[in-house]
């Protein structure tokens, strides 16, 4: 594998759900890279297409057109043999603490669920292999024997992430791994997160809609709006440096501990409301809420295109 | 109150390692947990109590009686309750509170039988539905549309008489032959609800194949609500098997139940109204306790209300 | 300025299958008039059973408020109020507005009418009125198209508009104070930001109370005046938006604000978190409930629970820290000890 061979490619991918008479387009022509022991984000508001986008990547969904490429293979070309690789090698890690573990299984038989389908091993080797995550991910051993139930809220999430673990994966969708969770587990969930990936040299694809957490932990972002990607950069460069006008505004909304409202920072206000993804308008997507939309908005969709080094965005207004 | 402080509280000790992460309790499984839960539940308890009781007075009944529920005697007929006869006696004699035991044993049956056979079928038929999915799932459930649209009563009424029987297997036969609709849709829908929890999800992604998932969550997870449904089942079916000996399809002499026998005193139930009320308060109560288990099992046993 | 509300030893337990769970225990405050006053704390520490109290919510979901707890409006105890006075008090003097709209709306009547039909109850005016009034107040919120909206339901509408409509429905009869919990948790930044200035707006043009519950710094540090964190059903510091931020005293204040990301560690670099988890709320806690999880945690605050005490006037720690004997620490956030790793 040539050294600058991103781990997983996005190419164009698009994801329609059928709604009523209409398409609802959650993810359209949606491309990105992601580098061995890199982590990625995408933020956006709900319903922006981010959650289905890290779905369809692990082929839970069916993409309706376009690829992801897995250490430059198109995943739909892959045999039964890689298709159960694969399922190895990229795990996803959930939202809700309390629907992502089945209420009726141990800790332990959680974390072994997959280590059966994909090692040859004994059962006290499992069990040695659950107890040693377990510890890795910062729970006690004897949690093996433990019911989701009897778990706090970010002790769920270490075994959620300690189910993924298992598999000894190179990539995880991190699908809000933190939203439901107090602000002080939250700090210890990021850093464990950080950790692993130093330890293992993993490769994350975060999904949040926390700015701030999403800076902390990322290496490139890429911000959504209407299931298509409007700008993607190094994380220290799109939070300094944001091109398209609804990265603006929507850093600019942020409520951070250093600002402070009263005294006179001022906000970019978004006019309306996000358009239905079912009838989405034309052109560019977000001509209907921008202050600087042009006529040529609203007749041709921009392509991302690199404004500066690394740093790509989607809208005709902006300059080289 | 200055003194009882020593320059020794005021050492800086840090925090304690790992405290905060053991869990005191000791470990319960699911069902144990369940039971915790139900035994908490005042009247769900009282209900299984009391239902044990009429299970149990249907079983020995007769022998603590010393009557024969068949054994006519004139000297002693409509005979209000007493002390030699608890529930009175019937038009030819009999003894009421062995009548209602021996009766018991034929209404309870048939409706753990029927219930059975309903949460059975129906589980199997919603799960294959749940399982295939798409086309398979949407011609099976149009079946169970279609066959839940005949008037229920009227099919029990027709297999009665075109069978020309009227034994228990024709009744039970009668009852669940449209009886396990509802079950199937009630199993699928549930199936259908997990297999969209992101736990399965988590088990796709990872490959697992998919008959271990149905074995080691679909089936697991909705084992709660076939239970619940199954007790929820079993006073429609002794109603129903009433509702059939009282209007003279069901269980026929010599042998009785809660119905045929409230059929029978339902005649005379102006001058020997205790007749009829014993049989009734069977059913009535029977009834009552089984859906107030059922409401207990359900608030229990869902692992939702537990957070 | 005055007083409007005074809550004196307010204690709420609630009986549960593992036993009685005190979830708020012994809290004082009192509520200005006009100022913004924030309850900031993790889940379970008791900020929303608080704010529910001084409604007396807890009637019918079992919450016990124990004997001598007292919520003081305009001079009359709300624990000792009939139902009548308390409908009364709910109505005009004080209302709320919760996380969850889509729940506290009813789905099957229009904006409109919902709108009107809590004028109607609370005011004495004739229909057309109430409805005229409604969509006022519509427009007050800012709802676009109001005319439009008062016929449409409330899953026709996004979950901000939503939220526009409970505060309407909640600013309808010029209460004096509002309490809003969690208000923007379920909603999107930039929905988040438009709704707590339109609160802090109605504030300043109605001259409302308003008191916020919230586990996030980020709106506390844009819309208080004045804070308070509470931990385990106690509130653990108070004081006014600058002594809590550029001046907290409390372990846990500081724990909190160094957890939060951005502002003291580098990129990727490791962020501070509290260790362990809060505690069981079944427990007495006679000691200080922090201690177990506390860096700084003395043999004292193992044996009693510290009183609180007052810097300034505004500014109240309850830790041992404070106490005469107790070495000094210093603030961990100012002396730069997480220094900038890049």
């Amino acid at each position: 594998m040539p050294d600058n061979m991103p781990l997983l490619s996005v190419k164009n991918l698009c994801k329609y759900f059928p709604a009523g008479r209409g398409v609802l387009r959650a993810v359209d022509n949606v491309s990105f890279d992601i580098r061995q022991g890199e982590t990625f984000s995408l933020v956006g508001e709900s319903g922006c297409g981010k959650t289905t986008c890290g779905r369809t990547l692990l082929g839970v969904y069916t993409p309706t057109s376009g690829e992801v490429y897995y250490n430059g293979t198109d995943i739909s070309t892959f045999s039964k043999r890689e298709k159960k690789l694969f399922g190895k090698k990229a795990q996803m890690i959930f939202q809700d603490p309390y629907s992502c573990l089945d209420p009726r299984m141990t800790i332990g038989s959680i974390i072994q669920e997959g280590m059966k389908v994909h090692f040859d091993l004994s059962a006290s080797e499992r069990q040695n292999k659950a107890e040693e995550i377990l510890r890795k991910t910062g729970l006690r051993a004897d949690f093996a024997s433990r019911f989701p139930h009897e778990l706090s809220g970010g002790q769920r999430q270490r075994v959620g992430i300690a189910r993924a673990l298992a598999l000894e994966p190179d990539f995880i969708v991190c699908d809000e791994p933190i939203a439901s969770l107090d602000v002080s587990i939250q700090a210890q969930i990021i850093n464990l997160l950080i950790k692993l990936q130093q330890e293992m040299g993993l490769s994350y694809l975060f999904i949040s809609h926390d700015l701030s957490v999403v800076r902390h932990i990322s290496d490139r972002i890429g911000v959504m709006y209407l299931g298509g990607i409007v700008e993607s950069a190094p994380a220290e460069e799109i939070f300094r440096n944001p091109f398209h006008p609804y990265t603006q505004a929507l850093f600019s909304s942020i409520l951070s501990v250093d600002s402070d409202r009263s005294s006179g920072a001022s906000r970019i206000k978004l006019e309306g409301e996000v358009p239905s993804p079912v009838n989405s308008p034309s052109g560019c997507k977000f001509r209907t809420r921008c202050k600087y939309a042009a006529e040529i908005c609203s007749n041709i969709s921009p392509e991302l295109r690199e404004i500066e080094k690394d740093h790509f965005a989607a809208c005709h207004l902006i300059n080289k | 109150m200055e003194n009882e402080f020593y320059s020794d509280d005021f050492r800086i000790i840090g925090c304690e390692e790992e405290s905060g992460e053991a869990i005191g309790r000791a470990p319960i499984n699911y069902w144990q947990n369940g039971w915790l839960r139900f035994k908490k539940n005042k009247v769900a308890l009282v209900s299984s109590i009391l239902l044990g009781l009429i299970i149990a007075m249907t079983i020995i009944g007769p022998m603590i009686s010393g009557y024969k529920m068949d054994i006519a005697a004139l000297t002693t007929r409509n005979k209000w309750p007493s002390a030699a006869h608890w529930f009175g006696t019937d038009q030819l004699g009999r003894d009421i509170f062995t009548r209602v035991c021996v009766g018991g044993r034929v209404s309870l049956l048939i409706g753990f039988l029927g219930a059975v056979i309903v949460v059975v079928l129906g589980s199997l038929y919603g799960g294959i539905a749940a399982y295939f999915g798409g086309r398979v799932d949407t011609v099976m459930m149009r079946i169970v549309e279609i066959l839940k649209s005949v008037p229920h009563m009227l099919v029990v009424i027709m297999i009665s008489i075109v069978l020309n029987s009227r034994s228990i297997p024709t009744l039970l036969l009668a009852m669940t032959i449209t009886g396990w609709c509802s079950t199937a849709q009630l199993v699928r829908s549930q199936m259908l609800q997990i297999s969209r929890e992101e736990y399965v999800m988590a088990a796709r992604i990872m490959r697992v194949p998919p008959l271990t998932i149905v074995l080691k969550h679909l089936i697991p997870n909705s084992l709660s609500v076939i239970i619940v449904n199954f007790t929820f089942r079993i006073p429609g079916f002794i109603f129903g098997e009433a509702f059939l000996s009282y209007v003279g399809l069901g269980v026929q002499s010599p042998n009785t139940s809660w119905g045929a026998l409230a059929a029978a005193a339902s005649s005379t139930v102006l001058f020997y109204p205790y007749q009829i009320f014993f049989p009734t308060l069977m059913i009535a109560l029977t009834m009552l306790c089984f859906t107030l288990l059922g409401d207990g099992l359900r608030d229990a046993l869902d692992p939702k209300l537990w957070r | 300025m005055a007083v409007l509300l005074d809550v004196k030893n307010l204690s709420v337990s609630f009986r549960t299958m593992h036993g009685e769970v005190k979830a708020v225990r012994d809290v004082s405050f009192e509520l200005h008039e006009g100022e913004n006053l924030a309850i900031v704390g993790e889940s379970g520490c008791g900020k929303t059973v608080t704010s529910k109290a001084i409604l007396r919510l807890h009637d019918r979901s079992g919450g016990i408020v124990s004997e001598g707890s007292e919520i003081l409006f305009e001079g009359k105890n709300i624990v000792r109020m009939s139902r009548k006075e308390i409908g009364e008090i709910r109505g005009n003097g004080i209302s709320m507005i919760f996380q969850d709209s889509m729940t506290s709306l009813n789905p099957t009547m229009v904006i409109g009418k919902q709108i009107a039909e809590n004028i109607l109850i609370h005011k004495k005016t004739g229909k057309g009125e109430s409805l005229s009034q409604a969509k006022k107040l519509l427009e007050l919120v800012n709802v676009p198209d109001a005319a439009e909206r008062m016929n449409q339901y409330p899953h026709q509408l996004s979950g901000g508009l939503r939220q526009r409509v409970m505060i309407a429905m909640a600013i309808a009869c010029n209460p004096k104070i509002l309490i809003a919990d969690e208000p923007t948790t379920a909603l999107d930044v930039t929905v988040q930001a438009q709704i707590l200035e339109l609160l802090s707006d109605l504030q300043k043009q109605f001259g409302m109370s308003v008191i916020l519950v919230t586990h996030d710094f980020g709106v506390v540090a844009n819309f208080a005046d004045r804070i308070q964190v509470m931990y385990a059903g106690s509130i653990v510091e108070r004081g006014k938006k600058e002594e809590i931020f550029s001046d907290p005293k409390h372990p846990y204040t500081w724990a909190l604000l160094k957890s939060i990301p951005g502002r003291h560690q580098g990129h990727k670099g490791e962020l501070y978190s509290i260790r362990g988890t809060p505690p069981d709320l079944l427990l007495p806690l006679e000691h200080c409930p922090f201690s177990p999880r506390c860096e700084y945690c003395m043999p004292i605050c193992k044996k009693r629970r510290p009183e609180e005490k007052y810097m300034t006037e505004t500014h109240g720690i309850a830790c041992w820290l404070t106490h005469e004997k107790a070495p000094r620490v210093d603030n961990p956030l100012k002396i730069g000890g997480e220094a900038r790793a890049r």
